[in-house]
């Protein structure tokens, strides 16, 4: 160390002075006073990369990360990592990190957009965003303007979004990637216990002993829970059994006891089979006791269509001769025909003959939103008649090389582990039955079987929807940056809750949209119909990570509108964009993820973002500063109906602001982010947890970037990282999701909860362990309350539909669905005759705009490769580490044969994971989604591969 | 322009020659054709005829390996080749080290070094030395001897297939030949030189002497790398009959007399010469 | 004084005496730069390569493999590569060999330095059965072995889960983590160095080596009795002289050495 001792006195001297007397101390000097004592600084975050939670320990030096260590202390991983997570120190400074704002400028340097990308100031680029927003409000009203989210926005940027977009632009237009992600994990969980989230924790790794993995290579996306599956695998091999359950071979299969491959979508059969099992063949393993008192049954519709456009949307319209119409070819439109109506097929007509459908059937699509009703566990059995053995065994086969017996004693094997008695078993899954078009329903059933057994929330026990963002939960989720949610699981459709969040933001009454459909499909369409004209891109990459891919891209390069995308990285999104903000990556910012098992995780700011990049928290609070209450208070227009036949829209709220004692010019960013409570959270930097750290957006800090009013920003003056935090935390406290106080997250690794007295919570629902369950029980003494208050209110009738309208209350207990199999919309067939699914690989995470910057990582694997069989690639004519072209209806990408290696489907199914932007294999796959949760399939659709 | 056409054709002919194998089998590595593939110690010709240097063979043998079919059928048509066409045509017509070292010849000859330099301090059965030489190392090293250091190719090899240190060869041979010996490498040194040599003995593409027409002007002694070969000149009519010629023309197209030209060996001469 | 001419005889005798010291100076240097450029066993050889003894007399280096390569792996040692010259080799770290079913390198070469009856298999063309060279696993830094999930190497074997298997063990520090460590079995793996490539620590921590220098010998003499196909190893067994210090004299000599030192 060059710092001699006086040197280290009068830097150590200068930073207590600067702190004393409250102001910013330069983060260079201070880096100085820390370094003389140890040259290096640890402190704790968690990781950047999946739904884990894994605890990680970062290292600064001078300024700059510079390493990265598992936390011992924390409870998920105990100072492990995977690869992604090892190298998390090295995500930070790749080449080409964005560092100014840039814009698409012709020779003058006016705005173009056919222009090239050139620097501009960040009060230029805020110009632009103001100025092309109020173009769109004018154009279509809130509808018009819409945020790509992310579950992996920090919980805090997620809540400034969310105030921004639905308090000030009244604006339901903000959907996560996390819609990609979870959502039909999501659904699921309302449907079923009225309130989002699993009930069970990682620590039923260690007390089951049985874990199924369904539609999961855990082995790869989750490898520290893999790990840990692994080690109780080994410490009791005999009884402990692990069941692999997925449409090709990959590394989960290793340390399998039984793989179960399927034919994709057949995992809706394999559900209901071992249900039918349970009622027909093992009644005496139903839990009549459990059932009886905490379990409902329930049916749907099943003519629900695909979630792809429908008939008549813009885009889709005129229907020309040839049978393409609007922007869609003839290719594209024969599956998306398909949403209108489908003939039924003879692989779904027994499932569906419990609800009146035989082959060959026309089954007219309609639009029935989350729709369900009570029925009889005798309807429930009736439904359950079709999935026999034989029945499932046929359709699920996933491959066409192994013994149907075999494969019959292999599902008999699995319904048993289920049914045993006192064998403990944990279900868990990610995208393979959340990427579904009937995603919703096969969480559903998954819930069904545990439900019947008894085995669902309880130590060892349960059905566990993993998550692959690091806060699809944290934030996406529980801070509400859906288009249809609000904090702690509100709804913007319920008047009540829209009203507590008014109320709670201090904004007036009538002022949140009532309307939230415009999820990031419908986003994506909505640009491609002319009615968004303004979107921005937020810690995420949707132009990558949407399937039928060129459409929004075309759309968004030749239509008029705005694209804004906020990154550290040039990927896609950014490219296709008109106007790049450069982001600050995550740990040059405050910030508290929430990962799968319900653990709230924070971190201090550790480095000064480089060149002139800013938080997103700092750019939406920036933006709420070019809004006043007259801009975007006033009446405003919505698209469609409401049910007296008016046309929707938003009543001007103004007078009502003035009542509060705002005026027509108080700014957003005094109302939403710099109001009095606000103020009220110090900064403080002699104490725990700021004393130390730099905090850009309170502070500024010693790069005195020149902000969006063209002055030096010197901070907010206030603690707002930890505003933001306590004011969503408020939302969720009281019901049944109980945060700890900002600052006892810095002290400890994580709480799960609902933390209630200070005590995190590891089973929900179960009064053991649940203090919400334990008060709901009190007088019933019930083992179990699912107090979640959604859809908790249902009319009654059989498999058909509604037979009486009057709706039961159904407090604190849970739902069985009926829900039957039923094919995707695309499946292959002669001229498409391949499966194609799509996923991710170990090393990379997710578009790679990160990973594919850290050396070793890609090296290890620079592109994404077409896994596929032997015989296939004889079949089509391609070799082993050639190219192929693999082609759908809507487009086709060039990927390398592989094979050998990590993932070996069966004939007639081909894996390309997505990371790889030069293999953009989205623009391949098909945007059907779960109709009732919107989540996209991405593992389904039918290609057909040739010689490249 | 007709007497530079006339002085230099066949000088041209093998620079083009020279250039054009070079091309074609840089471009089967660069570009994949597939017209000749490899080079100069084996390749394949269209992807089919086998062709291989029978002298890296004779090494390899003398190493103790045994050759595979492929190679003794390669071996087999480049020995038939240039026992037609005169063996060391193989290095006027298609060695790249033939530009460097005519270079330094010609610069030798500019620069008036020859002058300063009279008589050669070497001899020119060094390469027969060498050769035997370099197959006693072959059998007792068990490798291919002279295969490890011929400049000819890593010349080659470098161009094809990328070139490292090899441009420290080519510039000790150019310096060498320059500044230590004439027609150095090529005519004293080069073990496959020789090895055309003992094989162009029986070739039958000749040069020809007319002793007729020639005026002793002695261009073609001055110009020739192998001088020796001109014996004859100015004395009697005669063919070329050392395998040392290395068929490159240059005496018959800087003869303005008509005294050389090329003719097919005729054997009833051969005998009755004797040579 | 005044040199007498020197005979015919003599000048003949001289000559040679001049020519054999010449040569026999060449002939050593010579001979010294090829053993020098020959002696690079630590070099990767295209499957299919003969003995290293063998491959060095038999390469003709004439680079038609490499040309027939597909993915560049393949390069002919330039002069400074300090490898023997003009012969074909790999740098797995570079560029691996992608293991082609086809082994477009092999069938190329005109004298057999590769051989395609080593990678055959019943009469068709076999890769998986090459022999480039083992893999080596130093265990200090291969982070698995630390217990970070990685595996890269494991996940990019073309023979995934026959040349390198895991080995499952209980992390006991964690106390709910299990070890994956990598194990390579030396006698499927090929040495194709997709695993080297694919290591992701800053060296690689796994890497290929020529078999022989990678591998020990146990030697012939004893067999495990407990695994049936380590049997076969008898084949090359004999019977062999030991000699050890105190066994280099002849029985009788030994003792007829005087006895001093035992009284």
């Amino acid at each position: 160390m060059s710092l001699s001792r006086r040197e280290f006195l009068k830097s150590s001297a200068a930073a207590s002075a600067a702190a004393a007397i409250g102001m910013s101390v330069p983060s260079d000097v201070l880096a100085q006073a820390e370094s003389a004592e140890t040259n290096w600084r640890w402190d704790k975050a968690a990781c950047r990369f999946c739904g884990t939670g894994c605890g990680i320990m970062m290292a600064t030096k001078n300024g700059k990360i510079v390493a990265v260590k598992g936390d011992p202390a924390a409870p998920v991983n105990r100072g492990l990592n995977c690869i992604k997570g090892y190298f998390n120190a090295k995500i930070m400074y790749g080449a080409d990190r964005l560092t100014q704002p840039l814009l698409r400028v012709d020779a003058n340097g006016n705005f173009d957009k056919q222009g090239k990308f050139a620097p501009v100031s960040w009060k230029r680029a805020f110009d632009e965003m103001e100025l092309n927003i109020r173009k769109a409000l004018k154009h279509a009203g809130p509808e018009s303007v819409a945020v790509f989210a992310s579950g992996q926005y920090t919980v805090m940027e997620g809540y400034a979004a969310q105030k921004m977009m639905k308090a000030g632009f009244r604006s339901n237009a903000i959907d996560p990637n996390a819609r990609h992600c979870m959502a039909s994990a999501v659904v699921g969980f309302y449907q079923t216990f009225g309130i989002d989230e699993p009930s069970g924790c990682y620590d039923d790794i260690e007390l089951t002993d049985t874990i199924v993995s369904w539609g999961s290579n855990m082995a790869e996306m989750h490898p520290i829970l893999w790990s840990r599956v692994t080690d109780r695998k080994l410490s009791d091999p005999e009884r402990v059994k692990v069941i692999n359950m997925s449409t090709y071979r990959h590394r989960t299969s290793d340390l399998a006891d039984i793989e179960i491959i399927f034919s994709p979508n057949t995992d809706l059969a394999l559900w209901n089979y071992i249900a039918r099992e349970i009622v027909y063949n093992n009644p005496e393993s139903i839990d009549w006791d459990f059932v009886k008192k905490h379990i409902v049954f329930a049916a749907s519709p099943v003519n629900i269509g695909y979630g792809m456009r429908t008939a008549g949307e813009k885009s889709l319209t005129p229907v020309n001769p040839d049978g393409s119409a609007g922007k869609y070819s003839a290719l594209e439109m024969e599956i998306i025909n398909k949403e209108m109506k489908k003939v039924v097929s003879a692989k779904e007509a027994p499932a569906l003959k419990p609800y009146g459908y035989k082959e060959g059937d026309v089954m007219v699509n309609k639009d029935a939103g989350l729709k369900h009703w009570e029925i009889s566990f005798d309807d429930y059995k009736k439904f359950l008649e079709p999935y026999t053995l034989d029945y499932v065994a046929t359709i699920s086969k996933g491959n066409p090389d192994e013994d149907i017996n075999e494969f019959k004693k292999k599902l008999q094997t699995l319904a048993d582990l289920y049914i045993e008695k006192g064998r403990k078993v944990v279900s868990f899954w990610t995208m393979g039955m959340n990427q579904h078009t009937r995603g919703t329903w096969c969480n559903t059933l998954a819930y069904n079987v545990h439900f019947l057994v008894n085995k669902q929330a309880k130590p060892g026990d349960g059905a566990f929807s993993l998550t692959g963002q690091p806060s699809a939960c944290g934030t996406a989720r529980e801070v509400g940056t859906f288009c249809h949610r609000l904090p702690a699981d509100m709804m913007v459709a319920n008047p009540k809750h829209r009203e507590i969040t008014e109320n709670r933001w201090k904004v007036p009454k009538g002022t949140i949209n009532h309307i939230g459909n415009q999820h990031i499909m419908k986003i994506h369409r909505d640009i491609e119909d002319g009615v968004v004209k303004f979107a921005w891109v937020n810690v995420c990459n949707p132009y990558q990570d949407t399937a039928s891919a060129s459409h929004w891209i075309k759309a968004a390069r030749e239509m008029d509108n705005f694209i804004v995308t906020s990154d550290g990285y040039p990927g896609i999104s950014a490219k296709v964009s008109d106007l790049i903000l450069p982001s600050a990556m995550i740990y040059e910012k405050w910030g508290a993820y929430g990962n799968a098992e319900r653990r709230t995780q924070v971190w201090r700011q550790q480095v000064i973002p480089v060149g002139d990049a800013m938080s997103d928290t700092w750019q939406w609070v920036e933006l709420s500063k070019r809004f006043t209450v007259k801009d975007v208070w006033g009446a405003q227009p919505l698209r469609g109906k409401n049910d007296k036949g008016e046309p929707n829209s938003l009543p001007s709220v103004i007078e009502a602001a003035k009542a509060m004692g705002y005026t027509e010019d108080t700014t957003m960013y005094e109302i939403l982010f710099a109001n009095k409570e606000a103020q009220s959270y110090k900064v403080d930097l002699n104490s725990f947890p700021q004393q130390g750290y730099d905090n850009s957006e309170c502070n500024g800090d010693s790069r005195n970037v020149v902000g969006s009013d063209g002055k030096v920003f010197k901070g907010y003056g206030f603690m707002i990282h930890e505003y933001l935090f306590e004011e969503y935390a408020s939302f969720g406290r009281g019901h049944g999701h109980d945060l700890a106080p900002f600052i006892t997250y810095h002290k400890v690794r994580g709480l799960k909860w609902p933390v209630v007295d200070g005590k995190e919570t590891q089973w929900r629902f179960n009064s053991k362990y649940d203090p919400y369950a334990a008060k709901e029980t009190q007088e019933s003494g019930n083992s179990h309350a699912f107090y979640g208050t959604l859809a908790k209110a249902l009319p009654y009738g059989d498999l058909m539909g509604v037979t009486k309208a009057d709706k039961t209350g159904l407090a604190n207990k849970a739902k069985i669905f009926a829900r039957p199999y039923m094919d995707p919309p695309e499946m292959p067939d002669a001229k498409y005759p391949v499966w194609l699914s799509t996923g991710r690989v170990l090393e990379h995470w997710h578009s790679g705009t990160m990973t594919m910057r850290v050396p070793e990582l890609y090296r290890a694997v620079p592109e994404a490769l077409c896994y596929m069989h032997p015989e296939d690639a004889k079949t089509y004519d391609v070799k082993q580490g050639e190219l192929c072209w693999v082609e759908s209806r809507r487009g086709k990408v060039k990927a390398r044969v592989e094979t050998r290696g990590r993932n070996r489907p069966s004939r007639g199914l081909v894996f390309v994971p997505w990371f790889d932007e030069k293999v953009f294999i989205n623009k391949v796959c098909l945007d059907a989604t779960c109709p009732q949760s919107k989540q996209t399939d991405f593992k389904k659709c039918a290609v057909k591969i040739y010689k490249a | 322009m007709g007497t530079l056409w006339n002085n230099y054709r066949y000088l041209i002919l093998r620079r083009v020659t020279q250039i054009s194998l070079l091309v074609l089998y840089f471009g089967a590595n660069a570009w994949g054709w597939k017209i000749l593939m490899g080079n100069l110690s084996s390749s394949r010709f269209l992807n089919f005829v086998p062709m291989s240097d029978p002298y890296a063979a004779l090494q390899m043998l003398a190493a103790g390996a045994v050759l595979g079919a492929d190679l003794l059928i390669g071996v087999g048509v480049i020995t038939l080749f240039y026992l037609l066409i005169g063996g060391r045509a193989f290095c006027s017509w298609v060695c790249p080290v033939n530009i460097i070292t005519d270079t330094a010849n010609f610069l030798r000859r500019k620069l008036e070094i020859n002058r300063i330099q009279g008589k050669q301090p070497a001899t020119r059965d060094m390469r027969y030395w060498i050769l035997a030489l370099s197959l006693i190392i072959s059998a007792i090293m068990g490798v291919a001897a002279f295969e490890f250091i011929s400049p000819i190719s890593m010349v080659h090899r470098g161009i094809v297939f990328g070139l490292g240190f090899g441009w420290a060869a080519m510039l000790i041979i150019f310096l060498f030949d320059l500044f230590v010996l004439k027609d150095g490498w090529c005519g004293h040194i080069c073990p496959l030189g020789g090895f055309y040599s003992l094989l162009g003995k029986f070739s039958f593409l000749r040069v020809h002497h007319n002793e007729a027409n020639c005026t002793l002007c002695m261009k073609c002694k001055n110009v020739c790398p192998e001088h020796q070969v001109l014996h004859m000149v100015g004395k009697e009519s005669l063919p070329v009959l050392s395998g040392e010629c290395t068929n490159c023309a240059r005496c018959i197209e800087v003869c303005d007399d008509d005294a050389l030209e090329f003719s097919i060996r005729k054997l009833a001469q051969n005998k009755k010469t004797g040579e | 004084m005044k040199k007498q001419p020197l005979s015919d005889r003599r000048k003949f005798i001289l000559n040679m005496a001049r020519g054999v010291g010449l040569a026999s100076l060449g002939g050593f240097v010579w001979s010294a730069y090829v053993d020098e450029v020959t002696a690079s066993t630590l070099l990767l050889r295209p499957p299919g390569a003969i003995k290293e003894d063998d491959f060095l007399k038999t390469c003709i280096k004439c680079g038609l493999c490499v040309l027939a390569c597909p993915f560049d792996t393949l390069l002919l040692a330039k002069p400074g590569d300090n490898k023997p010259l003009g012969t074909p080799y790999f740098v797995p770290r570079e560029i691996p060999c992608y293991m082609c079913p086809e082994i477009p390198c092999v069938p190329v070469c005109p004298t057999g330095a590769l051989d395609e009856s080593s990678v055959t298999t019943n009469g068709k063309l076999d890769i998986n059965i090459a022999d480039m060279g083992v893999a080596v696993i130093d265990s200090q830094n291969c982070i698995a072995f630390w217990g970070i999930q990685c595996d890269a190497c494991y996940r990019a074997c073309p023979l995934l889960g026959e040349a390198i298997t895991i080995e499952y063990s209980k992390n006991e520090r964690t106390g709910k983590h299990a070890f994956m460590k990598p194990v390579i079995q030396n006698d499927i793996c090929t040495g194709c160095g997709l695993c080297e490539k694919a290591c992701v620590t800053e060296k690689a921590a796994i890497f290929v080596l020529p078999r022989e220098v990678a591998l020990g010998k146990a030697g012939d003499y004893y067999i495990k009795g407990w695994d049936k196909s380590d049997e076969k190893r008898l084949e090359n067994a004999t019977s062999q002289t030991t000699t050890t210090d105190i066994s280099k004299e002849s029985a009788v000599d030994s003792l007829n050495n005087d006895m001093k030192d035992l009284y």
